[in-house]
């Protein structure tokens, strides 16, 4: 395999040229997207470029402490987002969202590092566990937030039905039941599709990537057969987690619907 | 008449923005009482009934079952015996009869089964056969899911039934059927059970009650007795 070609800036900018399409198409159409564009376009290279600039100074430092620092702010910024992106907010759901993504994130990709990479010289090789951590985030958040946003829609819009199951008896888990595996199911659908069509439709990012530093593919499709399941799980179980959590916030011991504390983020 | 207490609220109070729509109300609803609860929109009937079925939080007071403080363990257990029926019918998928074996899918009913028998007897007396239970209940109309609700409630063999104005969006037909549903269920047990019916219509009340709740501004205004 050959070891790949070194860019210079001068080759990104002629692949940075490209934007221009956008801008054609926003100014021919009239579609007043140009401004958003520049802006885009601008964030793109400069958070790029930091995140380029961070990651080389924690390959350099190479202390277990800086990794583990790095990853608490990507975490953190994962959870807020995961909350952010719901139409629906509530008292407490960006504690549970981080709290979610936290846990389901780094248990899991614990789990990969320690257990299926265990001759990697040091547990937190950052080589390894920032980009695992940074797939692994990428990918739960979308889950945690379509289930998030699954799970206040579909209880605001059946409050008559809840409410009902809650005047016969029921607790706040079978009242809440639909609700909860709507919410699950939904979340999980995305991971569980492009676990279908992997390699079919699309090259995965990650695996490209390695094919065109010289890797061998048979062993870029390994590492891309782990992060696919790693993800899979970490949504999995970040789903539930920010699920139940959200229905224990949602109802009071007294299993009552706290519907009035959920507000319609659009509506101010 | 019974002297049991059944349910007891003392000042219970709600206030929401500033305004109080609770104004620590007192109520005391013995076995064998038959309560109309009546008063202008606004006035807190639904508000109260709501948080005797511990559906709307409440800001200070007390709810009282048969002379016990209703602790949160017991909250499903209190909800199996004082059902609160909502003023319209939640809309579920599904036919009739699955809608009606609903309640006994949850642990609180686990014991009770489902008595088709029961409900074809009951549907007979409010002209409906057997062949209703398969419709789906989308379906139905206003006053049928009501119907459907009110059954759903009262196979459980309630105590107390919290109803909500239960009729105002219903034909005369359908609001004698619901009158006719509730009546029958009290009289099988009229020293223990009771009911507090919300009413915009005074011949109802006259009707079905034998005591009547006017409530203002979130008070209870007056209680009177009726001799009927």
């Amino acid at each position: 395999m050959a070891p790949y070609i070194e860019l210079t800036n001068w080759q990104v900018a002629l692949a940075a040229l490209l934007i221009v399409i956008n801008g054609v198409v926003s100014v021919v159409l009239r579609l007043r997207l140009e401004k958003t564009l520049a802006i885009a376009s601008v964030r793109t290279v400069v958070q790029l470029a930091l995140v380029g600039a961070v990651l080389s100074w924690v390959f350099r430092v190479d202390r277990w402490y800086v990794v583990i620092a790095i990853a608490a702010v990507m975490t953190l910024v994962a959870g807020l987002s995961a909350a952010d992106r719901s139409k629906r907010k509530f008292p407490g759901i960006r504690l549970i969202a981080i709290t979610s993504v936290w846990a389901c994130a780094w248990m899991l990709t614990g789990y990969v590092l320690l257990f299926v990479f265990r001759d990697l010289p040091k547990w937190y090789e950052p080589q390894y566990a920032i980009p695992l951590l940074g797939m692994v985030l990428g990918n739960t958040l979308n889950g945690i937030s379509v289930g998030l946003s699954t799970l206040t829609e579909t209880l605001v819009r059946s409050r008559g039905q809840v409410e009902t199951l809650i005047a016969l008896g029921a607790t706040r888990w079978e009242a809440a039941g639909e609700p909860i595996r709507e919410a699950v199911r939904t979340g999980m659908i995305p991971i569980v599709n492009s676990m279908m069509v992997v390699g079919v439709v699309s090259l995965p990012g990650m695996m490209t990537g390695q094919v065109i530093s010289g890797m061998d593919p048979v062993q870029a499709v390994r590492y891309q057969i782990v992060i696919m399941f790693l993800i899979a799980g970490a949504t999995a179980l970040g789903t539930v987690s920010v699920v139940l959590l959200s229905v224990r916030r949602l109802f009071d011991a007294n299993h009552r619907f706290k519907f009035e504390i959920i507000r319609n983020a659009d509506a101010k | 008449m019974s002297q049991d207490v059944l349910l007891r609220a003392v000042d219970l109070t709600r206030r929401i923005a500033g305004r109080t729509l609770l104004d620590h109300v007192a109520l005391e609803l013995d076995a064998g009482m038959r309560l109309g609860l009546v008063g202008p929109t606004g006035s807190g009937k639904s508000l109260l009934l709501r948080s005797l079925a511990m559906l709307e939080p409440i800001d200070s007071g007390q709810l009282f079952w048969r002379n016990a403080v209703v602790s949160s363990d017991q909250a499903t257990g209190y909800r199996s015996q004082v059902v609160y029926v909502h003023q319209r019918a939640a809309g579920f998928e599904g036919s009739v009869e699955s809608i009606l074996q609903q309640p006994f899918q949850l642990k609180v009913h686990r014991g009770h089964s489902f008595d088709r028998g029961w409900i074809i007897e009951q549907l007979a007396t409010v002209s409906r056969e057997a062949r209703f239970l398969d419709q789906p209940h989308e379906q139905l109309s206003g006053g049928e899911s009501q119907i459907v609700a009110l059954l759903r409630a009262i196979q459980l063999s309630p105590s107390v039934l919290l109803l909500d104005e239960p009729t105002s969006a219903l034909d005369r037909q359908s609001a004698r059927h619901v009158e006719s549903i509730v009546m029958r269920w009290y009289e099988e047990k009229p020293d223990a059970r009771a009911f507090i019916w919300v009413s915009h219509d005074p011949s109802q009340a006259d009707r079905v009650c034998d005591s009547l709740i006017t409530m203002d501004a979130g008070q209870i205004q007056r209680l009177q007795q009726h001799t009927s």
